[in-house]
């Protein structure tokens, strides 16, 4: 493993009080923590298990809409959906990229995700049913990871920062062309609309899922606050995500399924229902409608294109072999 | 009309075997190879919207690129056998898409000199991206050829699968502005001859080719692919997308 000489990616730094002390007035300080610094051992777990995360979703997140490519009804939606899922894998190799600077490869964190060790957002283990779910994933999955990502743009870790301000740039362009594709649908025949209604009634809730827990009930958060690596809480960012979307639904003339939706001109900003944590953890853990067969694609295109790998690895051998001996 | 026919089967040739290659999104043996195929599909769809545009003027009954694309059936596509062959494993992928663009490389390259500017314009796009595809899967085929033992086997036999459709790729599409596509064999052969010799692949003796494309007469799968592609459109007459 190339990494395995760098400082604090080694578990060899020892974390006295001092440095620890020095370490967090440097996040203080607003510096960003590059792959050569020392760091502790929590800072670099934490940040490989929420990069390789991310990496993960954007894989997985691929195949909900990569299940309607083949079936977009104008080439020119053919084309945008194509290049909307081929962004997603891009940013999926940014973000390996980024946790490889850590110390772990893409290989150990994509063995991780199929032995069901990583975790990946759990709003991909929701099928995707119509075309109106190509807008509704745009809008609404995107808008959601968008408000997260534009915060994690000024994450402490250097390279998961930089990586993120492309990927924002490409995510909120992806969240206007849902957007669009739902405008389209509304101002279109009555059975779009109605498909359009019911993609928003089926993603709404797990869209507010993709912010994680409240704030008191998520395992990372206050340490991932303390780093910096996180800026703002779950319940910030969901609400800030609810605020920002209402009026857009509203626009596209669709009701919000949530009958206790309402603004609250006290605070600024809607209240509102009980979000299901009982099918968000049932979600995470496992039994969502697609979370099998998500995760069996992954482990299905990588099997099946071992012997690729493979053949590529002992093609390079025998040109540098040759090269030696010329 | 023999110019609109020429079009369009060169079209329903980008866009059948641009939908082939979007199959493969999310499920390549490695995500560098997810972008790769879903950048070839982009690049053949593209040059797809272009000529069924210009076929739709030169018809002049109205009709839109998605017309084209979404409302004909199976008889009346005109693509080559070899686009609409199932992707099959990536060797399979990788020899159709490298037969293809070593046909239409040349093809573009002398069409940059066509008198009509339209599709002088719309080779000047796509000799580029086809120049890349040949190299891209040229250079996957010499991996394979020259890998494992399994790759060479796979790799000679996508050769053998598809040794009776490529003659196919030749005929057809007679009309001034457009080149002539039986005077761009020799240079196809050269093409695959340099990356076989490389790949250490042996070219299969003569086959019965398999043709008819070119008049709508097609294998089984093309039928299955177009049912998925113009689900919508035909579920929903007259909607706009």
């Amino acid at each position: 493993m190339y990494s395995q000489g760098l400082i604090g990616a080694d578990s060899r730094t020892e974390e006295t009080d001092e440095f620890l002390a020095a370490f967090q007035a440097r996040i203080d300080a607003e510096e960003k923590i590059e792959p050569t610094d020392a760091m502790p051992e929590g800072y670099r777990r934490t940040l490989i298990r929420q990069i390789g995360q991310h990496a993960h979703s954007e894989i997985v997140g691929m195949l909900p809409e990569g299940n309607w490519i083949t079936r977009a009804p104008s080439l020119k939606r053919k084309l945008a959906l194509l290049a909307k899922v081929q962004d997603e894998g891009g940013h999926g190799l940014y973000l390996y990229s980024a946790a490889e600077t850590l110390g772990v490869t893409r290989e150990q964190m994509t063995e991780e995700l199929h032995a069901g060790k990583a975790k990946y957002s759990s709003i991909f283990n929701y099928p995707a049913l119509s075309w109106a779910d190509m807008g509704a994933i745009g809008w609404l999955v995107d808008g959601a990871a968008i408000m997260n990502q534009v915060a994690l743009c000024r994450c402490s870790y250097g390279p998961y920062a930089r990586a993120m301000i492309r990927v924002c740039a490409e995510e909120s362009f992806h969240q206007r062309q849902g957007y669009e594709i739902m405008l389209t649908l509304c101002n279109g025949t009555k059975e779009q609309k109605e498909m359009a209604q019911d993609a928003l009634n089926r993603f709404w809730w797990p869209a507010l899922m993709m912010f994680g827990p409240h704030d008191g009930d998520s395992a990372h958060s206050e340490q991932s606050m303390k780093w910096k690596i996180k800026r703002f809480s779950n319940d910030a960012l969901r609400e800030k995500f609810i605020n920002a979307t209402v009026p857009q639904a509203e626009f596209l003339g669709l009701t919000v399924p949530d009958p206790d939706l309402e603004w609250n001109a006290e605070k600024g900003g809607y209240d509102h229902g009980d979000i299901d944590w009982d099918e968000f953890w049932r979600v995470v853990k496992g039994d969502g409608v697609m979370n099998r067969e998500r995760v069996q694609m992954r482990k299905d295109a990588w099997d099946n294109g071992a012997w690729v790998r493979e053949a590529a690895l002992a093609h390079a051998g025998k040109r540098a072999a040759k090269v030696a001996a010329e | 009309m023999a110019l609109y026919r020429a079009l369009i089967e060169l079209a329903d040739d980008h866009l059948v075997l641009g939908h082939r290659l979007s199959e493969w999104c999310g499920h390549a043996p490695m995500l560098e190879e997810d972008l790769a195929l879903s950048n070839f599909a982009l690049d053949l769809i593209g040059t797809a919207r272009s000529l069924y545009a210009y076929a739709a003027e030169i018809e002049g009954k109205g009709r839109s690129e998605d017309d084209l694309a979404y409302l004909r059936n199976e008889r009346e596509y005109l693509n080559c056998l070899l686009v609409e062959r199932p992707n099959g494993d990536f060797a399979h992928t990788m020899l159709r898409e490298f037969y293809f663009a070593a046909f239409m490389e040349p093809f573009w390259q002398a069409a940059l000199a066509s008198n009509d500017k339209v599709i002088a314009g719309i080779a000047g796009k796509a000799v580029k991206e086809m120049a890349y595809h040949m190299r891209h899967a040229g250079e996957w085929i010499v991996r394979l050829g020259d890998g494992t033992e399994e790759s060479a086997a796979r790799m000679q036999a996508a050769v053998v699968d598809l040794h009776p459709y490529w003659e196919e790729l030749f005929s057809g599409g007679d009309c001034d502005a457009l080149p002539d596509r039986a005077a761009l064999r020799p240079a196809w052969e050269a093409s695959v001859k340099a990356v076989f010799a490389e790949a250490n692949l042996d070219w299969p003796e003569p086959v019965y080719g398999q043709n008819g494309g070119r008049d709508g007469m097609h294998s089984e799968v093309l039928g299955r692919m177009l049912s998925d592609m113009q689900y919508l459109q035909r579920a929903h007459p007259g909607a706009t997308w």
